[in-house]
């Protein structure tokens, strides 16, 4: 494997489900070696469930159901004697999201005596790293973000470089069998071994796009993984479970998930551009896609993701039937709020933006506000109170001083005292702290791989 | 208004979906039925940074519109007023957010 063959006439990537520890088919694995697969490629984590997970450096899968995806996936590997590569290991992509999952790793590889290379991949970055390459001028805002300040690098918990696939290119041509990347871009896990066999970049990174989340391509999103062929022409996909279908509606869609710009993506050595692409059927499960370009940027840039500590919330959740209450909620909760700060003032003596509250009627318009189009009483709402402040005992305590509120508060016109339904024995829950999303930016760099630490183990050769 | 019930776009759509794209983005597409529904959903004087500006709070100049015939879909994408998972975010995905535009109903701008 380790000398420099012509390239090939095409690459096939197996890309078994649209995360790590997400679950697949019995099968998915076994059709897609018989196809060929020339390298395992799935991706290990998101910012998509927020920023808990990178603030706190924890996954927010299990151990177990990373375990059992490891178990086939290492196994394939090594009989099959082809490249897995995970990337954002740990759903952050932190150094401690990277060691968890070798960890796990390491565990299988022992239990099954198999013999790969593991290489790690670290993407964390030193906030006064980051400083010095603000002060250069070399760190720039994405939309809709606005200019960065030193304060702002300094106070994230956990900061990430995002890799394209030149750090995983060198962790392969280095002899690594698997490769657990730190955060990088979804595609540049699926992009990097037929980048390296020479397959031409715009198919190559179009291909890593469209089947990023696996079965999310096919006609059924639930189903199992998904193949791609690249070749010079282009690529086709074919999903792995026999009885579902990719057609070029469900192919071309993909492309408009989760995505800003549905034609342009970028990635750190350039943009990928797909608004000529075509989509034809090759039967009724196979598509073949042709166009796609991939132009390359004059200068490579690294998005950073940051996340940090924003406070510490306590929440409190009731619940109201009573028609009255019902029928003039919106004063009721109006009235909660101007009994409770009075209360707190009077108590704590402090006031907003000491700390901050979050009353939300579930039910009612908890989640759209005042965009809500609907109207109309509600026929039951859950009152959720969530208390934000500097530290865990001051949110509590203010929690706390609701309690009587979220029990008992009647509306103005009532002249007895009702009894709202709490959910649960205490009412009070602490949730510890809360992480906010502080980085949206990009750092200018002369070396795609330099902001990014590869570990082999010891006497890994080539 | 009449008594007669005029369909919304999530009743005339094969499926009208938000979601977040990245921490800092919305995006929302409408997946019509065909080149009939496409053209009620693409014409400018039904649907437009205006309108969706209007339905959700935010300057139109925010708003950015991507009409794909090819796939009879609208798209528009816009930077959420709160950053995903910040406090007072209460649609971590944004995955409810297409509800404002699924209400619409064309013929009643």
């Amino acid at each position: 494997m380790s000398s420099t063959p012509a390239p090939p006439e095409e690459v096939r990537i197996l890309v078994p489900s649209g995360m790590l520890g997400g679950g697949f088919p019995a099968g998915t694995v076994e059709r897609g070696l018989a196809l060929g697969a020339d390298v395992i490629a799935v991706d290990g984590g998101s910012t998509d469930s927020g920023p808990h997970y990178l603030g706190s450096a924890t996954a927010k899968t299990s151990a177990a159901a990373v375990a059992r995806d490891l178990r086939s996936l290492l196994g394939a590997s090594a009989t099959a004697g082809i490249p897995l590569v995970i990337g954002s290991c740990g759903t952050g992509g932190t150094d401690a999201g990277v060691d968890w999952v070798a960890g796990i790793v390491e565990g299988i590889v022992r239990e099954q005596g198999l013999a790969l290379t593991v290489a790690r991949i670290y993407s964390e970055q030193d906030a006064a790293d980051l400083v010095a390459q603000l002060d250069a001028g070399r760190i720039h805002p994405l939309a809709p973000q606005g200019p960065l300040d030193a304060a702002t690098l300094e106070s994230c918990t956990h900061i990430v470089g995002m890799m394209g696939a030149e750090p995983i290119m060198e962790a392969l041509e280095a002899g690594a069998d698997v490769v657990l990347a730190g955060r990088a871009t979804d595609t540049a896990v699926i992009a990097a071994v037929p980048l390296m066999r020479g397959m031409p970049a715009g198919p190559t990174w179009h291909a890593a796009k469209i089947v990023e989340c696996g079965g999310q391509c096919t006609t059924d999103p639930r189903s199992g993984g998904v193949l791609a062929t690249i070749d010079a022409g282009g690529f086709t996909i074919e999903p792995l479970d026999p009885a579902v279908a990719c057609t070029p509606t469900s192919v071309a869609a993909h492309m408009l998930y989760e995505t800003v710009d549905p034609f342009q993506m970028r990635e750190p050595a350039g943009t990928l551009l797909v608004r000529e692409a075509t989509y034809r059927a090759l039967d009724e499960r196979r598509v073949r896609v042709e166009g796609s370009r991939f132009e390359p940027a004059d200068q490579h840039t690294i998005k950073l993701e940051g996340a940090r500590i924003s406070g510490y919330a306590t929440m409190s959740f009731s619940a109201i039937r009573d028609p009255h209450i019902l029928g003039s909620i919106e004063n009721w909760a109006a009235l909660l709020e101007q009994v409770l700060t009075a209360r707190v003032r009077q108590t704590l003596g402090i006031s907003p933006p000491e700390y901050e509250i979050d009353l939300r009627l579930y039910g009612y318009d908890a989640v759209l506000e005042s965009i809500d189009p609907a109207t109309g009483p509600p026929r039951e709402v859950g009152v959720m109170l969530l208390v934000h402040a500097a530290d865990q005992a001051t949110a509590t305590s203010v929690a706390k001083i609701a309690n009587p509120l979220m029990l008992h508060l009647p509306t103005r016109d009532m002249a007895y005292l009702p009894s709202l339904a709490f959910a649960y024995s205490p009412a009070e829950t602490e949730r510890g702290p809360s992480y906010e999303f502080a980085l949206h930016h990009v750092v200018d760099v002369d070396s795609p791989t330099g902001m990014f630490r590869l570990r082999l183990p010891e006497g890994a050769t080539r | 208004m009449s008594a007669e019930h005029l369909p919304t776009l999530g009743e005339l759509a094969l499926e009208v979906r938000s979601k977040n794209a990245g921490p800092f983005w919305v995006t929302m597409e409408l997946f019509m039925r065909d080149a009939e529904g496409y053209a009620l959903v693409a014409d400018e004087e039904f649907l437009d940074e205006d309108v969706v500006a209007r339905l959700y709070d935010l300057d139109p100049a925010d708003i950015l519109f991507f009409r794909i015939p090819e796939l009879n879909v609208v798209k528009v994408s816009f930077p959420r007023p709160v950053a995903q998972g910040s406090l007072r975010d209460r649609d971590v995905h944004a995955g409810q957010h297409h509800v404002p535009l699924a209400a619409l109903v064309p013929g009643r701008r």
